[in-house]
């Protein structure tokens, strides 16, 4: 018990350095810099991530509505936080909307998770009979709805259809100069109720899901209220990372929410390890430098004296994104941290696949 | 009063009925064990009693209480657990975690603990096994571990399906004396065994089971002198 209570002390420690690191470098290197976008973005992928992966990696539900659900979270905020002066502006083509009033940006991200987690709560009673395969299929079906759903006419004063939403408050203007604080703040906050979660019997329960239904179910696990609670969890989370989204990227259109959000996404989780929180984190930060940052100089035509270099041309980032991606697959099997944990790896056992 | 009473039990997988009314009871404490072939409807017997499947028709009763619409959840709450075909450990967990999901349906905490040592003290291999993740462990310590899980739900009957399938004949010997052991502290073992000879030394009282049914029951010295349980199930041949 004081041996879990000292790296408790000093896992907060690392991350209160991280926290502070991450604040540091906004300081000098300016809110608009490379650096800071890859830490907001990668942050809010690292939420998104880690409720995939309590879906996906600890209960062993193949889901893949995340992009559905960060939607629904995503529209849930920006429509409540729309100041009523600008309203008319954004729904200029209808006659300002319907929602007549703004809530303050804080209680509006606990109500687009708690949004999603209902839309969840709806969606899973059908679905969740379903395994493996089915699943995937059907919250994918899913999503692709809300996606239609929401930019369908009928309901333009509520979701403004096709058109943006904007004006919202948004990660600039929060917090000005601290974005990435308040982003790691939300993320870790959010993160650590989900490790709370995953340690407890619930997510014990879920595990066991994960290794054999039947064994669980003999157990007197019950199994829909168990996967149930687990997905309307991880939607949850996703809401709030929908919301987070859309505060970093200052405007917001449903069209942006495609089945490919969720691969990118289910990337990270198996890029970082089923089953691994630390791993998602890790690979949401690797995955958005890498697509945003690190490999950018290969979209930009490069002359180098009188040689043009081949190749060099915008997409071309892409092309060398998927073989970096797919050369990890290949030599990490299992993920960056298969199911371990960042703070296990110091222990001997860990490595052996126990803990001590 | 029997422990558990089973009375014109039918269950049907689409249209193909898997037991045809079978009838049958477990005396408090005794150790009671359905010998049959494959496909007589032993598994499917268990699985019905423990609420994994509906029965078309007929009543299962437990301590004089009619168990037969109740969930699984409630079922183990009654105190029956069932120890699963081909063990089924959460080969992802580590031996404790394991444990601590047999005790997943009790809320109390010090008692849990209590038992947990109780189980180690059953089984000393186990606990030098603790930490270890329930997939690397051998076979004989799988069952262990099993066994370990369904005595955590506290339960007044235990039933195993096959415990000693696909294990050493040596690990099988200890696979019995553990469930002796568990008979010596007062729990009551419904056995499912294709070994007949083990699981007939073992009972107390056996029934055998052919196509869906309950064809010959009595104590297991009674079935081990029969001649035609000898030939059906013994492997010996009558001399003519």
């Amino acid at each position: 018990m004081k041996k879990g209570n000292k790296r408790l002390i000093i896992s907060l420690v690392i991350v209160a350095l991280l926290y502070a690191g991450g604040c540091l470098i906004e300081q000098t290197a300016g809110t608009k810099s490379m650096v800071v976008t890859v830490l907001q973005k990668g942050a809010v992928y690292a939420l998104i991530a880690v409720s995939m992966n309590l879906l996906n990696g600890f209960t062993g539900l193949f889901s893949l509505g995340q992009a559905g659900f960060m939607l629904v979270g995503a529209y849930s905020y920006a429509i409540l936080t729309i100041p009523m002066a600008k309203r008319a502006a954004v729904y200029q083509y209808y006659n300002g909307g319907w929602v007549q009033f703004t809530v303050g940006f804080l209680p509006a991200l606990l109500v687009a998770g708690v949004i999603a987690a209902l839309f969840a709560a709806l969606i899973g009673m059908p679905v969740l009979r379903l395994k493996g395969d089915y699943l995937a299929i059907a919250t994918l079906g899913f999503a692709e709805i809300i996606r239609a759903i929401v930019q369908w006419d009928t309901i333009g004063p509520l979701t403004n259809g096709s058109n943006l939403l904007k004006t919202y408050p948004t990660l600039k203007n929060i917090m000005p100069g601290n974005t990435v604080l308040f982003t790691f703040i939300v993320v870790g906050v959010c993160i650590g109720l989900i490790l709370l979660l995953i340690n407890s019997t619930y997510g014990r329960a879920f595990k066991a899901i994960r290794d054999d239904e039947v064994a669980a179910e003999a157990m007197g696990i019950n199994l829909f209220h168990h996967k149930q609670m687990a997905f309307v969890i991880s939607s949850f989370f996703a809401g709030i990372g929908g919301a987070l989204l859309a505060m970093y990227q200052g405007s917001l259109q449903a069209n942006s929410f495609k089945s490919s959000m969720t691969y990118e996404i289910l990337l990270i989780v198996v890029i970082g390890g089923m089953g691994s929180v630390s791993g998602s984190i890790l690979a949401s930060f690797l995955f958005i430098a890498c697509s945003e940052w690190w490999l950018r100089f290969l979209d930009a035509e490069t002359v180098l004296g009188n040689f043009k270099v081949p190749l060099l041309a915008p997409g071309f980032r892409m092309v060398v994104f998927s073989v970096v991606i797919m050369v990890v697959v290949l030599f990490f099997r299992k993920g960056i941290m298969g199911d371990r944990e960042l703070w296990e790896l110091g222990s001997r056992r860990a490595a052996k696949g126990g803990r001590k | 009063m029997s422990l558990l009473k089973v009375t014109d039990l039918v269950v049907s997988y689409g249209g193909i009925e898997a037991l045809k009314g079978i009838s049958f009871e477990v005396e408090q404490g005794q150790i009671v064990t359905l010998i049959g072939a494959n496909g007589a409807g032993k598994s499917t017997t268990l699985r019905t009693i423990s609420g994994l499947v509906p029965p078309k028709d007929g009543r299962i009763y437990f301590e004089g209480r009619d168990i037969t619409d109740l969930n699984t959840q409630k079922i183990v709450e009654t105190g029956i657990a069932m120890v699963p075909e081909g063990r089924r450990v959460f080969a992802n967990l580590s031996v404790l975690e394991n444990l601590r999901i047999g005790a997943y349906l009790r809320k109390d905490k010090e008692a849990i603990e209590e038992d947990i040592n109780y189980v180690y003290d059953l089984f000393p291999r186990l606990k030098e096994r603790s930490w270890q993740l329930a997939g690397t462990l051998s076979g004989g310590e799988q069952q262990m571990l099993a066994v370990g899980r369904a005595v955590m739900t506290r339960p007044k009957l235990i039933m195993m399906d096959e415990p000693s399938l696909g294990l050493a004949p040596l690990v099988v010997k200890d696979i019995f004396k553990i469930i002796q052991t568990l008979k010596e502290t007062g729990m009551t073992v419904l056995l499912i065994e294709q070994n007949a000879n083990a699981a007939l030394h073992a009972c107390d009282y056996a029934y055998v089971m052919e196509t869906g049914r309950i064809t010959t029951s009595g104590t297991g010295d009674e079935l081990l002198a029969s001649e035609t349980i000898q030939e059906a199930y013994l492997g010996k041949t009558s001399k003519k």
